[in-house]
C-alpha cells in the first residue's frame, strides 16, 4: 500500500497545531490517490500523540525515537527520513512550512532525488498526479504546477489548511527504529533559547496587532502590546520600525518578514506598502487605523477607522474589554 | 579561505508582477531587475569574514540569463574578486537550480558557501540546503548571526518565537536572514574596479525539471472594504461589526 508520510512537528514536548493542518491535508487527497496517510513523530516520545492526532484521520501514526534525534538536526531528520521514505511506498511527502520544515524539507527532496514544491496554499489530485498551488512573489501571483516524478515532497504553509476532525477516527502508535550514520550528522543544535513568555509565533497567530511608523515612537508601542493583550493577539511590524529599532526583526511582517494569515489583523499606522501587504493580505478580516483616508492599506483592510492612533487605539482596547465583559 | 556565494537576479520588490498572456509564466519585461535582497546579507557576510580573516578570497555564482551579468557586476562592485556566469533560464523546480548550482560548484575550492534564505520571486527557501545536501556539506539556514574560528562554524537562526544556535565545521554552507549585518552600498571605486574584474561564463548542467508549470494566475483580489468613520467616534461601531458582522471577537 502506498503512504502519504506526513511530518507531525512536535515542540517541547507537545504536538504542533500545523501537525494537525499536515494530516488534514493529506486526509483530503488521499483517496484521490489511493494511498493511506502515514503520520511520522520524530524525537522524544509524546505521551499523548495517538488521542491527540487520530481525531485527524491518519491510518497509521510512526514514532521514530533514537538518541541522536533528541534535538532537531537536518542531517539526522532527513536520514531518518529517507529510510522511512525507503520502505513506505510514498505518493508525497508533506512537511509544514515551518522553520523546522522549510529547513528539512529541501534536504530531504535533495537526497531523495524529488522535487519539492514549497509553501502550498491548495492540494488536489488530477488523473493520479499531485496538483499544487503555491503563491510566488509574495503572492502577488499564484502558481499552478503539476508533479511529473512519481512523487514530490511538498510544503504547507501554516494556517492556511484547516485542521478537520473525522468521526470516529482511532489510531495507534508504532514505533520505529532507524539506523543513523552519526558521522553524518555535522552540524549540531548546541543551545535554543526561546524568548520566554513570548505569545504564538506571528506564523501560526489567529490575531495579530500590528504597528507602523505611525505610532511616532517605539514608547508608543505599549499601546499596541495593550490592545493585543486584550484580544490575545500577537505584534507585529512593519519594516520601517523595525529599520528604526523600535522593534525586533522578528517582529516584521512582510515580504523581508514574515507571512501571517491570521483571522483578525490589525494595522495601525501602516501606510500598507506593497511589501508590507504582500505579508498579510490573506489575513480574513483586515482592520486599519491611519490618519491618512488616502493610505494605501484601507484598499486591503475590511475596516478602518481615519484618524490619529495614539488616541484610537486605547478607546478600541477599553471598548473591545468592555465588549468582552458583555 | 575560499567563499562562494550563490546569487539570483530577481524582480524588485516594487514591480507589479502579471501573468504573461499564455498564462505560463510571470511578465518581466519593464520590470526593473535585481540582486536578491536576502544576498546582499550573503555579499556583506562574505566581505566582513575577509576584513576579518585577511586572506578569504570571495568568488560569486549566478544561474540566470545575460541578466545575471548585471548581478554579477554588482557583487564585483561591492569587493567580491570573482563572478561565474552559469548561463540558463531557472524555472519554478528548485532541486534543477540546485543541481545545476551543485554541478558547477563540485570541482571548485571552497570552505564557506554563502547564500540567502529566500529568492524573493519563487519564495521557495529551497536552493541553498538543496546544494548542501547535493555536495554532501552540512548547512544552517535563516542564519542571523556567524562566527568562524579556526574552521568552526557557529551560526544562530531563527526559529518560531526564538533562536537555535548551531555548530558545525567547514566546509559548510550557510543562507542569510535579515538582520545577519547591514549590507554596505558600493563605492564608485568599487564600480569601476568591477569593470575589469573576471566574469567566467560556463554551460549549465543538462537537468530535467520534474514540475510542470500548468498556470501562473492573479490572486483573487480582496474588495476594498468600508471606512467606518472618523477618530475615536468609530470605535464602538468598528467593535460592533467586528462582534456581530465578521464575528473574530
Ligand atoms: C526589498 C524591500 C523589502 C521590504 N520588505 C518589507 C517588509 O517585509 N515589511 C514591511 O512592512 N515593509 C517592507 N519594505 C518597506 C516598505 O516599502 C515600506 O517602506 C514600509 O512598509 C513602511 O512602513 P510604515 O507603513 O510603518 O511607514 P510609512 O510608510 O512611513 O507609513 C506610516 C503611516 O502611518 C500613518 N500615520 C502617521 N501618523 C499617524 C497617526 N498619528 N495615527 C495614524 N496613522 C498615522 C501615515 O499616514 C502612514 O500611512 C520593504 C522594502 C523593500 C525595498
Ligand atoms: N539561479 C540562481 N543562481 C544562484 N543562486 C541562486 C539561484 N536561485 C537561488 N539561488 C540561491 O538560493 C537562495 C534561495 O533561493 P530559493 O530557494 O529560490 O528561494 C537564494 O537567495 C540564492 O542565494
Amino acid at each position: 500500500m502506498s503512504n502519504i508520510i506526513v511530518l507531525c512537528e512536535t515542540k517541547q514536548g507537545k504536538i504542533r497545531t500545523v501537525a494537525k493542518e499536515a494530516l488534514s491535508a493529506a486526509r483530503e487527497i488521499a483517496e484521490d490517490l489511493g494511498a493511506k496517510v502515514l503520520g511520522v513523530l520524530i524525537g522524544p516520545s509524546i505521551a499523548n500523540a495517538a488521542e491527540e492526532l487520530a481525531p485527524f484521520g491518519p491510518d497509521r501514526l510512526m514514532a521514530v525515537t533514537h538518541p541522536a534525534l533528541e534535538k532537531y538536526s537536518t542531517e539526522g531528520y532527513t536520514q531518518a527520513l529517507a529510510e522511512i521514505i525507503n520502505s513506505e511506498s510514498p505518493v508525497a511527502v508533506i512537511f509544514s512550512a515551518t522553520a523546522m520544515g522549510k529547513d528539512l524539507a529541501p534536504r530531504v527532496a535533495a537526497k531523495m532525488d524529488k522535487p519539492l514544491l514549497a509553501d502550498c496554499t491548495e492540494l488536489m489530485v488530477e488523473d493520479g498526479h499531485v496538483h499544487v498551488v503555491r503563491p510566488i512573489y509574495a503572492g502577488k501571483v499564484l502558481l499552478r504546477a503539476a508533479v511529473q516524478s512519481d512523487w514530490a515532497v511538498l510544503s504547507l504553509r501554516p494556517k492556511i489548511f484547516q485542521p478537520k476532525p473525522v468521526n470516529g477516527s482511532t489510531v495507534s502508535v508504532e514505533t520505529r527504529d532507524v539506523a543513523l550514520d552519526e558521522s553524518k550528522i555535522r552540524a549540531k543544535v548546541v543551545e535554543i533559547k526561546q524568548e520566554s513568555g513570548a505569545t504564538v509565533d506571528l506564523t501560526e497567530a489567529d490575531f495579530i496587532v500590528s504597528g507602523g511608523r505611525g505610532m511616532k515612537a517605539a514608547e508608543n508601542f505599549t499601546l499596541i502590546e495593550e490592545l493585543a493583550k486584550t484580544i490575545g493577539a500577537t505584534v507585529g511590524a512593519s519594516r520601517a520600525v523595525v529599520d528604526a529599532d523600535w522593534r525586533p526583526h522578528s517582529d516584521q511582517v512582510g515580504q523581508t518578514g514574515k507571512t501571517v494569515s491570521p483571522t483578525l489583523y490589525i494595522a495601525v499606522g501602516i501606510s500598507g506598502a506593497v511589501q508590507h501587504l504582500a505579508g498579510m493580505s490573506s489575513s480574513k478580516v483586515i482592520v486599519a487605523v491611519n490618519k491618512d483616508s488616502e493610505a494605501p492599506i484601507f484598499k486591503v483592510a475590511t475596516y478602518g477607522i481615519v484618524g490619529d492612533a495614539l488616541k484610537i487605539v486605547p478607546v478600541l482596547t477599553e471598548a473591545i474589554k468592555q465588549a468582552k465583559t458583555e | 579561505m575560499k567563499i562562494l556565494l550563490l546569487l539570483k537576479t530577481v524582480a524588485d520588490s516594487e514591480a507589479s508582477i502579471r501573468p504573461t498572456s499564455d498564462g505560463k509564466a510571470v511578465a518581466l519585461s519593464d520590470i526593473n531587475l535585481i540582486l536578491n535582497p536576502y544576498d546582499e546579507y550573503a555579499v556583506e557576510e562574505a566581505l566582513q569574514i575577509r576584513e576579518k580573516n585577511g586572506d578569504a578570497e570571495i568568488t560569486a555564482l549566478c544561474y540566470g540569463d545575460e541578466m545575471a551579468i548585471k548581478t554579477l557586476r554588482t557583487a564585483l562592485a561591492l569587493g567580491v574578486e570573482k563572478g561565474v556566469h552559469i548561463k540558463g533560464q531557472p524555472g519554478f523546480d528548485s532541486l534543477t537550480t540546485a543541481k545545476i548550482l551543485a554541478a558547477a560548484i563540485k570541482d571548485m575550492d571552497y570552505d564557506l558557501i554563502l547564500c540567502g534564505k529566500q529568492a524573493i520571486d519563487d519564495d521557495s527557501s529551497s536552493v541553498g540546503v538543496m546544494v548542501a545536501e547535493l555536495l554532501d556539506i552540512p548547512s544552517v539556514s535563516v542564519a542571523v548571526k556567524l562566527d568562524i574560528t579556526d574552521g568552526n562554524v557557529r551560526v544562530t537562526r531563527e526559529i518560531e518565537g526564538g533562536h537555535e544556535i548551531v555548530e558545525m565545521k567547514m566546509p559548510c554552507l550557510v543562507s542569510a536572514q535579515k538582520g545577519l549585518n547591514e549590507p554596505r552600498y558600493p563605492s564608485l571605486k568599487g564600480i569601476m574596479a568591477a569593470k575589469k574584474k573576471p566574469i567566467e561564463e560556463k554551460d549549465a548542467l543538462a537537468a530535467e525539471t520534474q514540475i510542470e508549470v500548468l498556470r501562473v494566475e492573479a490572486p483573487a483580489t480582496r474588495s476594498a472594504g468600508k471606512i467606518v468613520g472618523e477618530g475615536e467616534e468609530a470605535v464602538p461601531e468598528l467593535v460592533r461589526l467586528l462582534k456581530e458582522e465578521a464575528k473574530v471577537l
